[in-house]
């Protein structure tokens, strides 16, 4: 019972706009905890929450709050309630409104690839942001193959865009266990023959087979031998393994991020991995070259889109101004990554079980699982 | 516990569940009891979320082999 004149805006058409910075209006109609927990975000977004159950019998009441001066975008959980909302709002006469297609659960599974940069003998390496749950996925192509690092449950667009750059996907890796997402790494590498590589002390309790992510692998990609080299960096698990890429980019997976620093707890051991975290974060890292590009798996707010959409920093530069990086004294360390940490993210237990093949749940299920943000950092409150 | 009336939205998606339980429940009168039943996982916090804020009593809500059964008194 769609009403005449009322169209929908999809997850890509909007992560366009947030990514343009153009002025929207969403009206999330979702329950308000729902709303609380985790909504759409970005620097020239306004947005109010009014669940659909005040406005079953019309929708005066939000009438007023609706401005004609942009566009604004209905949202639910999947669709129905912002369409029935909407409809409603198109029949007011508010004729610049449209609805979520697909409502979050859509906006959880949209990645835009954004080129990150060249690397120097040839080719180049690409991010994939999920802006809605704030997962960073990076592709590194060159002379007809590609590599892909934290690959996403949504394989299908890997596989697309290597097409589109002619390449052959050779290696997938995890940099750990994640515990906020279902990786894709492994069920890329099935469908395309490439080897899925994994940090092994991640991998105690997997029960497939997998290549081991150490320091002493020695991955390339392309005839041009670009490297990917792994450096252990224990922390937010306890076999996190960073890659620096083409000597001139560190994908730090989850343990340094451009406005946080990882979480030690994700796995039940924040007190143990707690050294651990430091030491990769004020040792290791500090030994590396400042001018490395650091690039994440995860961004935790809006503020860290930078041009297009891209999630990086200079390491020389996050050790200035990172919060996580400047604490100087061991004990308020300790404080910062172990107390008043913001709640895991959803289902992450089940979600580590996944991931280790334990469990295999539905597509459904999967995407139930990885409702809501990543939180991922120590920050993301 | 005597129930009203009870409202099958079984197979309806959101936001019919509620739209078809605030329907029922305009017919009734204060203290009357509605059973609502519903297959929509996404119904059980919007029904615990919309009678707490139209300030009905939700009695208790259950789960039986996919079915949530909602048990509604209304103010």
């Amino acid at each position: 019972m769609e009403t005449i004149g009322l169209k929908g805006m999809t997850a890509g058409e909007l992560t366009k706009k947030v990514l343009d910075n153009t002025e929207l209006f969403i009206l999330d109609v979702r329950n308000d905890s729902d709303y609380d927990d985790w909504k759409i975000e970005g620097a020239t977004i306004e947005s109010i929450n009014v669940p659909y159950f005040h406005l079953i019998d019309g929708v005066d009441d939000v009438l007023d709050k609706i401005p004609d001066d942009k566009e604004v975008v209905v949202v639910c959980a999947k669709e129905g309630s912002s369409v029935f909302v909407a409809g409603q709002l198109v029949e007011q006469g508010k004729h610049h409104v449209s609805y979520l297609v697909g409502g979050m659960k859509a906006w959880s599974e949209h990645l835009e690839p954004v080129k990150v940069g060249d690397l120097q003998d040839g080719g180049s390496i690409y991010q994939f942001v999920r802006i809605g749950k704030g997962c960073l996925s990076y592709m590194v192509v060159s002379n007809g193959e590609a590599a892909v690092i934290d690959t996403l449950r949504m394989t299908e667009v890997f596989e697309n865009f290597a097409k589109e750059q002619n390449a052959v996907i050779k290696h997938t890796l995890d940099t750990h266990l994640h515990a906020d997402h279902i990786s894709g790494g492994l069920k890329l590498a099935q469908h395309t023959g490439a080897k899925y590589w994994l940090p092994p002390k991640d991998a105690d309790e997997v029960v497939f087979n997998y290549n081991q992510l150490d320091e002493h692998a020695e991955i390339t990609v392309g005839n041009t031998k670009i490297h990917i080299q792994p450096v252990y960096s224990p922390g937010h698990t306890i076999g996190s393994t960073s890659l620096i890429v083409d000597n001139q980019y560190l994908l730090s997976g989850d343990i340094l991020f451009v406005q946080s620093i990882g979480r030690p707890d994700l796995a039940g051991k924040a007190e143990d991995w707690v050294s651990d975290l430091r030491n990769t974060l004020y040792s290791r890292y500090k030994r590396l070259s400042e001018d490395l590009i650091v690039l994440p798996a995860h961004f935790g707010k809006a503020t860290e889109l930078g041009v297009g959409g891209k999630v990086s920093a200079r390491l020389g530069d996050l050790f200035k101004e990172n919060p996580g990086l400047n604490m100087e004294d061991e004990a308020e360390f300790r404080k910062a990554v172990t107390e008043n940490l913001p709640p895991q993210p959803h289902a992450y237990q089940e979600i580590r079980q996944v991931n280790m093949g334990k469990i295999t749940p539905t597509d459904e299920e999967q995407r139930d699982m990885e409702t809501g943000p990543n939180r991922c950092a120590i920050h993301d409150k | 516990m005597q129930t009203k009336i009870t409202v099958d939205t079984k197979g309806m998606a959101c936001p019919m569940p509620i739209v078809k339980a605030k329907k029922a429940l305009d017919n009734l009168e204060s203290g009357q009891i509605m059973e609502v039943l519903s297959t929509d996982k996404g119904s059980v916090n919007d029904f615990q979320a919309w009678v707490k804020q139209t300030n009905h009593e939700l009695i208790k809500h259950e789960e039986d082999n996919g079915v949530y059964k909602f048990f509604v008194r209304k103010k």
